[in-house]
């Protein structure tokens, strides 16, 4: 495993961290209430009087969150607790229209899980999962638009969030980035989270410490929030350790705190300390009796389970040939991998990797278009790797037809059709060409057979010449080291 | 488990009460007065007893997910104290 | 026209149906009616006009034949139910200019059963208080008063004297603590809270979510049931209302009770109880007794523990009940230095004296290092005291008690207003029944020496409110109560 120790002159430390991940779940109305959940509708519009936290109003739990729950539960190979319970979470602020946040506490529906991060040298290792639980988000207020006013839009309050809770697990920033990375796959893969961090539909705190290598104590940590991008989080936490070490190796304390992150410079700055405020009089929330979980309904959760990245991870390096790095790579997405198995079906699968990951990925790059809308499908890719495997076209062709269909959007059967493309593979036409071109070059012919080998390059590139670039180079390489002795 | 002024304070505070400085004394004593009695609990011996969290023992049952509610940004305002563009207004909250 | 007035729900109806009489008639009498006790303070919103115009509907639909179980009943509403497009403000000065958007659930069964709705009644302040002198509105004075003016019992007790007075046919109310059958004790009234679960709570303003139950306020046992029918069932929108089938109440009236077991539970006699009460108890258990019931003894052991298990819970969950009212998106505000102080303020010039107590109680509960000793504790009594009820019914079938210790006492009573302990203890005998979730029913049983109504409780088991209205029915005939 890749060591992360801060060494000064002092001394060598190490870094603890765990993370607590918020996912807004994908549903179409919001966990406690009927409102949609669309982002960027009008201000207020996506509002219900519950969400409002309007005299007289009671929340109504959403199906389709618990399912979502449910499903990430099983994809975070976790416990899912039968029997769940929400809480309320007191506290005043501008954007918690019911003076509480509705959410689970002690008893929540996902408990002990863990899932294995692969790293960039080889390894890999496991990251336990505390707890993972439900509950609303909180409203978006606008700061910046007025300098003595706050304004409240509360499209957001209530939309269903999971909150993932790691253990203290993390010794490095990458693994945490790794972490990040592969839970970000997870929840695609699932369709239970958009996993957008910089859009806010999935959002990081960090809780960071550090303490002197080999020793196992705990000390006073410090909680990053709301950090929105993998590179942030880890290079809050790169900044954080380094930044308490520092304090130690001066001989200061460090207090339980709350940090934010600041990305412009890439620095930790302080918000406040733990205080009284932070009492938030957690109690069963009243209003809604305990959820309890069937069998039937794990079970058909279950049943609908899509496979995961690291089993369809496998399957690639078992079944279809792939190199584990290519398969890391085509399974990160779920839609990268279900294009690669549509292309790849009932074709050379290593080479449908190749193109896949080569000219493909570089077509969208120039194109700055989503593998949903590329001109290529996935059909015509596979079939163009038919063409090549099967001696129909050259390489050198091939790039020639996946740029026309890059443009077109046609298939490569037509486009090698119509233009003529095939490759000549007939011995008896490349010999005519070659024979045409040894009477004609007869100088060179002396010249090589005198000992200038050097020339046979330009022999093949003739012959190529004349063909149009169908000749099959192989057929022509075999046929003028005959010829020419 | 009698309280102090300062407890006193620190409860005000969290449920955005004020209680002014000439009443603290007074709020104290009322306070320790219900404590006391409400204390009487403590004579009950509850080990083993799991609280009660539903009295029906109904469990949660779980809405379909279908849009409802909503667009009708107006009804959510119409008893705002104050609004701008749409918007709940408060004074400014330094994040 | 006054003679109207005087009808219960169902002769009403009766006559409504043969067209004797016409719906606009009857809610104009009431009307008048309000006008003419408007000393009571029982209305803290009127709505004449819109109940006219219901009234005018209903007698077209008695016209067409189309006219619904309630058509044409004038309403009495708590204002603690939301009513959409009309003045909703709990009594309370933060939402004193409140306007829903929305209607309750109960009062939309109310609406849709073609019930008229004459205005919104007075209550405690967000339903906390047992003498309804929390009310931003001042006071509801009880229409039994002499020369001193009494209490009408509370949280409901605008609408208890509304019905007392003759100035609704009818009315909603809703108890967490006693808050329905209290006030009905007062006033000479009768009232019932059902089963936790039975009428959904969407739109009722809450105190305490797992004591929060609406019910009816009615001059008769008969007419509880009607009324009840119309507001009870399942509604989604009410995560704890219950799918438990709702039978036709009424159905109950008349039924023998002979065999019945009737519970008196031993630890309901505590000192200090006014004797004349006790002596009702004894009356009541007669009644029954004579209709071929069978009183048997029982033990809630737990009893004593109720009034403090209560007085942590309610406040408990009211405190958290109570955050929302911040000032920012309806209710009063008044600005401050910042959002703090905008809350601060707000909250503090708008909530009164009794729900801040309750407010800052119900914080300090559930406030880190206390919630084991004070909320959990709390909440395990809480199922001894419904465990005890158990057991009870497996000996009985219905319990008889009081409903309260006392008889309505004066408006500003000292003892009461020096200590609010002195308050909470008149509840004693109907939060064990909130705390385990269970139907009670309160009902006239006589007058005291002073000339005041006293009232007494009938407990059922959980959705058993057919056993409490075929008990009630018959200690009603037997105690042959006059209504003022």
């Amino acid at each position: 495993m890749a060591e992360y120790i801060i060494t000064t002159e002092k001394g060598k430390w190490e870094v603890i961290c765990g993370l607590e991940i918020h996912c807004q779940i994908i549903s179409k109305s919001k966990i406690f209430s009927g409102a949609s959940t669309e982002f960027g509708d009008d201000v207020n519009e996506n509002v219900s009087f519950v969400d409002a936290g309007m005299p007289g109003m009671l929340p109504t739990l959403n199906e389709e969150c618990v399912h979502q729950a449910v499903k990430t539960g099983l994809g975070l190979n976790a416990v899912i607790n039968k029997y769940s319970q929400f809480s309320r979470k007191n506290y005043f602020y501008a954007d918690l229209p019911q003076g509480y946040q509705i959410t689970q506490f002690e008893y929540p529906i996902v408990g002990e899980g863990a899932i294995d991060v692969d790293l960039s040298d080889g390894t890999s290792k496991t990251i336990r999962i505390e707890r993972m639980h439900i509950e609303q988000d909180a409203a978006k207020s606008i700061h910046d638009m007025s300098p003595t006013k706050s304004f409240i839009d509360l499209n957001r309050a209530g939309v269903g969030l999971m909150e993932i809770v790691t253990k203290p697990d993390f010794r490095s920033p990458e693994e945490a980035g790794a972490f990040l990375k592969k839970l970000r796959s997870i929840v695609r893969y699932l369709g239970t989270c958009d996993g957008n961090m910089d859009e806010g539909s999935m959002r990081c705190d960090a809780s960071i410490s550090v303490r002197p290598l080999g020793s196992d104590e705990l000390r006073p940590r410090a909680e990053v929030k709301n950090v929105n991008s993998v590179k942030f989080v880890m290079q809050a936490i790169e900044y954080e350790a380094k930044r308490q070490v520092e304090l130690y190796e001066k001989g200061e304390t460090i207090e339980q705190q709350t940090r934010q992150f600041d990305s412009v410079n890439g620095v930790t700055k302080f918000m406040r300390k733990k205080e009284f405020s932070d009492d938030y009089r957690y109690f069963p929330e009243p209003d809604l009796p305990p959820l309890i979980l069937t069998d039937e309904f794990i079970n058909k959760v279950k049943s609908e389970l899509v496979e995961l990245p690291d089993a369809k991870k496998a399957r690639f390096v078992k079944d279809l040939g792939l190199t584990t790095y290519d398969a890391t790579v085509i399974c990160e997405n779920k839609e990268t991998a279900d294009f690669f198995e549509k292309a790849a079906k009932g074709h050379d699968a290593k080479k449908v990797a190749n193109w896949l990951m080569g000219d493909f990925f570089a077509m969208l790059n120039e194109k700055k278009k989503e593998l949903k809308d590329s001109p290529v499908t996935a059909e015509n890719l596979g079939a163009l790797v038919e063409l090549i495997t099967t001696n129909v076209i050259n390489g050198k062709t091939a790039k020639d037809v996946f740029a026309i269909m890059a443009e077109t959007g046609e298939n490569p059967e037509k486009i090698v059709e119509e233009k003529g493309l095939k490759q000549v593979t007939d011995t008896g036409a490349i010999e005519k060409l070659i024979d045409d071109l040894l009477a004609t070059a007869a100088d060179n012919v002396a010249a090589y057979r005198g000992g200038k080998v050097g020339l046979f390059g330009w022999f093949v590139g003739q012959v190529m010449k004349q063909s149009q670039g169908k000749a099959n180079p192989q057929v022509v390489n075999e046929l003028l080291k005959k010829k020419l002795g | 488990m009698a309280i102090d002024n300062n407890t006193v304070r620190q409860i005000a505070f969290l449920a955005k009460l004020k209680v002014e400085p000439d009443k603290l004394e007074e709020t104290k004593e009322e306070f320790n007065k219900i404590l006391a009695w409400v204390e009487e609990l403590r004579e009950v011996n509850t080990d083993n007893v799991e609280p009660l969290v539903s009295v029906n023992n109904e469990s949660l049952t779980l809405r379909e997910d279908k849009i409802s509610a909503g667009h009708n940004a107006k009804e959510i305002l119409a008893n705002a104290p104050a609004q701008e563009f749409g918007y709940f207004v408060v004074p400014k909250v330094v994040e | 026209m006054s003679e109207l007035v005087e009808l219960t729900v169902s002769e009403s109806l009766k006559k409504l149906r043969n067209k004797e009489i016409s719906a606009v008639e009857l809610t104009q009498a009431y009307i008048n009616k309000m006008q003419d006790n408007a000393k009571y303070n029982a209305y803290v919103t009127l709505n004449e006009e819109k109940a006219l115009e219901q009234a005018k509907e209903a007698d077209k639909r008695y016209q067409n034949g189309t006219n619904r179980p309630l058509e044409g009943i004038a309403l009495g509403i708590k204002d603690l139910f939301c009513t959409k497009g009309l003045r909703t403000t709990a009594c309370s000065h933060i939402i004193d200019n409140f306007i829903p958007q929305y209607e309750s659930t109960v009062t939309q069964n109310l609406l849709d059963d073609g019930a008229v709705f004459l205005g919104k009644l007075n209550l405690d302040e967000f339903a906390m208080g047992g003498s309804n002198e929390t009310s931003y509105f001042g006071p509801v004075v009880n229409p039994w008063s002499k020369e001193t003016k009494l209490v009408a019992g509370g949280s409901s007790g605008g609408s208890a004297a509304a019905v007392a007075a003759k100035m609704c046919a009818a009315a909603t109310g809703t108890d967490t603590g006693g808050s329905i059958r209290e006030p009905a004790a007062f006033c000479g009234v009768t009232g019932i809270k059902p089963t936790y679960g039975r009428c959904s709570r969407y739109g009722i303003i809450a105190f305490a979510s797992s004591l929060d139950q609406a019910g009816p306020i009615c001059k008769d046992v008969a007419d509880c049931a009607l009324l009840l029918n119309s507001m009870a069932g399942y509604d989604a929108k009410d995560s704890t209302s219950s799918k438990v089938e709702v039978p036709d109440f009424s159905a109950f009236l008349g039924k023998d009770i002979k065999g019945l077991k009737v519970g008196i539970p031993n630890e309901y006699r505590i000192d200090g109880m006014n004797e004349e009460i006790v002596t009702y108890w004894d009356k009541a258990a007669e009644i029954l007794k004579n209709a071929g019931a069978e009183i048997v003894s029982i033990s809630l052991p737990h009893t004593k523990y109720a009034l403090p298990t209560y007085y942590v819970i309610a406040p408990a969950e009211a405190s958290s009940n109570l955050s929302r009212y911040d000032g920012v998106r309806y209710g009063n505000r008044v600005d401050g230095n910042g959002l703090d102080e905008l809350y601060t303020n707000s909250r503090t010039s708008g909530f009164g004296k009794e729900v801040k107590r309750r407010i800052l109680i119900g914080t300090y509960v559930l406030s880190a290092g206390y919630y084991d000793a004070y909320y959990l504790k709390a909440q395990k009594v809480r199922q001894l005291i419904k465990n005890d009820f158990d057991k009870a019914f497996e000996k009985c079938d219905v319990i008889l008690t009081p409903t309260s210790p006392i008889e309505p006492f004066a408006i500003g009573d000292k003892k009461m207003l020096e200590n609010p302990i002195n308050m909470y203890l008149n509840d004693v005998f109907t939060v064990s029944v909130n705390l385990a979730g269970l139907p009670a029913m309160s009902l006239p049983i006589g007058l005291s020496k002073n000339g005041l109504p006293l009232g007494m409780q009938l407990i059922g088991k959980p959705f058993d409110e057919g056993t409490v209205f075929k008990t009630a029915y018959q200690l009603e005939r037997g105690a042959n109560f006059v209504r003022m």
